[in-house]
């Protein structure tokens, strides 16, 4: 009987029924796609800024201390090396999996028709086996999207040629296909990058040749990382000066959260008198973009619940209202007040469950809209976001339904049932 | 043996006394027409009985419980085990079959029997009109739709204001006549009515004014005369 009279009422009000949907559907797809969007935009913002470069740099303490103290860097600051064997433990570091690219630099002077050039050795590609088994492919190259080289790229064994900055090739008349001597030996040319930063006036080879150029064998100076990363709180604030001091609770926490610091610690714990270092900036205005799009998009949650809310409760009470005399028969026949609530409620509910799951769909598709447009890319869908959705919207529903239901249970059937 | 007992019952609505100080008792199985002119509380006074209002001062006795002062919720549960209600505009569920209307009142009460239903439109001739709408009947239909919602639950009292007020002749001796089975069955009947012929086929007639019992006259002796004029047998 009381599905009969819901199915009924249901049919019988439905442009008011369809109204409550279309604005649950509205407030739905919204929040929907804003809470999607925000939950994987986490990722997608740290992947588009990490085109701006590595954001964890990995050094020889002394080389580390030297250059905070005096803001020196590179090769004659510090003889001290790092192992070009401990790279690969990067991705064995509980946030192993976060670490997207990485590539060991060592940087050192060669003589070029007599005069010293900074020369840097690199993986410029590379294919590398975990001793898990894993296989991926990573290096410079992956580090620096946004170089413009003319010319090709050095590949993973092109131990003969060479890449070189475009101010040293300007300077010397270096073009792609030159050959260059330095220290004696001889290399081509394959390719003029333009970085935009410091590294437009040196000479870039793979890391076998640098290291027998300089010397050095099994050594580097440096590993640039990139790391996905989530953004900085006040613990990890805390954490960041001295994980000493965190409680033990606060010290897991932190540590099995992909701040900057856990992960720069973990580095640390695996790369021999590395000091591993977050590039700053690039960091931090990770974290500011993200809060601030966060907190956009909570607000505009916030706001359209609180529009459907009030859009709900005009027109429940606006239904109820209209059927004051048929509800307070109910009452006359023998209904309790919690009967009749629960029977306006679950017209409600039902037409806002309907429209919810319409809404959600359309907020996933919106959701993959604004990712393509703005990102450039699918975003995740999140499941959480439907027990959140789910949650709001119940609360939207019930809340309101207040006034209807306040008018309800003031409804005195002596009132409705006389009136001629 | 009584069934209902008024008790000084006032009804007071600023400075107007709606009911002032009613005193009234009905036995079980009587059959009672109230009359009067237009405010002088009828309604408020069925209202009342009928568990829908409670009196500004005095107490209601209705089956042995005092429903004067009892909360609301206690009301709707006396009101739906011992009260049948019958309305001038008969107030039908409008998308409701004339079945599913009176299965509503079941199912408030405990539960729907479709079955049950169907017998209780029987009784007042609406068998063949089971599944249509109220707006598909006669307005003598429809309140005899409304009478068989009343006697679904059995109630012990049966409370009508102005039940036969938007009938025609025909309707109202088919209503009458229903009552008459109902009185012979036991129902205690309470009738509001502007119709001396409706109020003449009562056992008994008060007549109210300004809220008070100006008259209270025993019709025992023309009763089943007055009911036979009326009613079709
Ligand atoms: N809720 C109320 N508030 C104020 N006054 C009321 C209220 N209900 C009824 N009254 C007044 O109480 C008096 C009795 O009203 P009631 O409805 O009982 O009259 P009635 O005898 O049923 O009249 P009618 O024959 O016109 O239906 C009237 O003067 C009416 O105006
Ligand atoms: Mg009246």
């Amino acid at each position: 009987m009381f599905w009969r009279m819901i199915i009924k009422t249901l049919i019988r009000q439905k442009s008011k029924m369809l109204m409550i949907a279309f604005t649950v559907v509205l407030g739905v797809s919204l929040s929907t796609a804003m809470m999607n969007v925000m939950l994987g935009v986490g990722d997608k913002v740290n992947r588009e800024l990490k085109v701006y470069g590595a954001n964890i740099t990995v050094r020889h303490k002394d080389a580390a201390l030297m250059s905070d103290l005096y803001g020196l860097e590179g090769q004659g600051v510090n003889d001290k090396f790092l192992y070009e064997d401990d790279v690969l433990k990067l991705k064995s570091i509980f946030w192993g999996f976060n670490i997207l690219d990485f590539s060991p630099m060592l940087e050192g002077k060669a003589l070029m028709n007599g005069v010293d050039v900074g020369i840097i050795g690199t993986w410029p590609e590379k294919h590398v086996v975990l001793p898990t088994g894993e296989e991926l492919n990573t290096g410079l190259k992956a580090l620096r999207t946004w170089w413009e080289v003319s010319g090709e790229w050095l590949g993973e064994s092109d131990d003969k040629s060479v890449m070189i900055g475009h101010i040293l090739a300007s300077q010397n008349k270096i073009n792609v296909g030159s050959k260059i001597t330095l220290n004696s030996e001889t290399f081509t040319v394959k390719g003029i990058f333009n970085d935009g930063g410091n590294f437009d006036n040196k000479i870039l080879m793979t890391l076998p040749t640098a290291q027998k150029l300089l010397n050095l064998p099994g050594k580097i100076s440096s590993i640039e990382v990139s790391a996905l990363t989530t953004p900085d709180n006040d613990l990890a604030r805390k954490a960041a000066q001295d994980p000493r001091s965190l409680s033990p609770d606060e010290y897991e926490t932190w540590y099995c959260t992909a701040y900057v610091s856990a992960i720069c610690h973990q580095i640390q714990e695996v790369i021999r008198d590395g000091v591993a270092k977050p590039v700053r900036q690039v960091a931090e205005s990770e974290g500011t973009i993200l809060n601030k799009t966060t907190l956009l998009m909570v607000l505009i949650t916030i706001l359209s619940s609180i529009g459907s809310a009030l859009a709900i409760s005009n027109l429940i009470t606006a239904s109820v209202i209209e059927r004051s005399q048929e509800l307070g028969l109910l009452k006359a026949l023998g209904a309790y007040n919690w009967q009749i609530v629960l029977l306006v409620l679950a017209e409600v509910m039902i037409t806002g469950l309907a429209g919810g799951i319409i809404g959600y769909f359309m907020g996933i598709g919106f959701a993959q809209i604004i990712g393509q447009t703005v990102f450039g890319s699918y975003i995740e869908i999140a499941r959480m976001v439907i027990l959140i959705v789910a949650v709001i919207l119940f609360f939207v529903t019930l809340i309101g339904s207040i006034p209807a239901i306040r008018y309800l249970t003031a409804l005195r059937p002596t009132e409705v049932l006389h009136g001629k | 043996m009584k069934i209902l007992e008024l008790k000084n019952v006032s009804k007071i609505y600023g400075n107007l006394k709606a009911l002032a100080d009613i005193n009234l008792s009905v036995n079980a199985g009587d059959w009672l027409s109230i009359m009067g002119p237009s405010g002088s509380g009828k309604t408020t006074m069925i209202n009342i009985i009928g568990c829908m209002d409670t009196p500004s001062t005095g107490s209601v006795i209705l089956d042995g419980t005092d429903i004067s002062r009892e909360n609301s919720v206690n009301l709707t549960r006396i009101r739906r085990d011992k009260i049948g209600l019958i309305f001038q505009q008969f107030h039908l569920i409008s998308y409701l079959t004339a079945v599913e209307n009176v299965m509503v009142a079941q199912y408030y009460h405990s539960m729907p029997d479709e079955e049950e239903a169907m017998e209780a439109l029987a009784k007042v001739g609406l068998a063949d009109r089971a599944r249509h709408l109220p707006a598909q009947l006669s307005g003598g239909e429809q309140q005899r739709v409304c009478i068989a919602r009343a006697l679904i639950n059995s109630p012990q009292i049966l409370l009508g204001d102005e039940p036969t007020g938007n009938l025609d002749e025909e309707n109202e001796s088919i209503v009458v006549d229903i009552f008459r089975r109902l009185h012979d069955e036991g129902v205690t009947i309470i009738i509001v009515t502007h119709d001396p012929e409706v109020g003449d086929v009562a056992q008994r007639k008060i007549i109210l004014e300004h809220g008070r019992v100006v008259d209270d006259i025993d019709q025992s002796a023309t009763f089943g005369e007055a009911l036979k004029l009326k009613g079709k047998s």
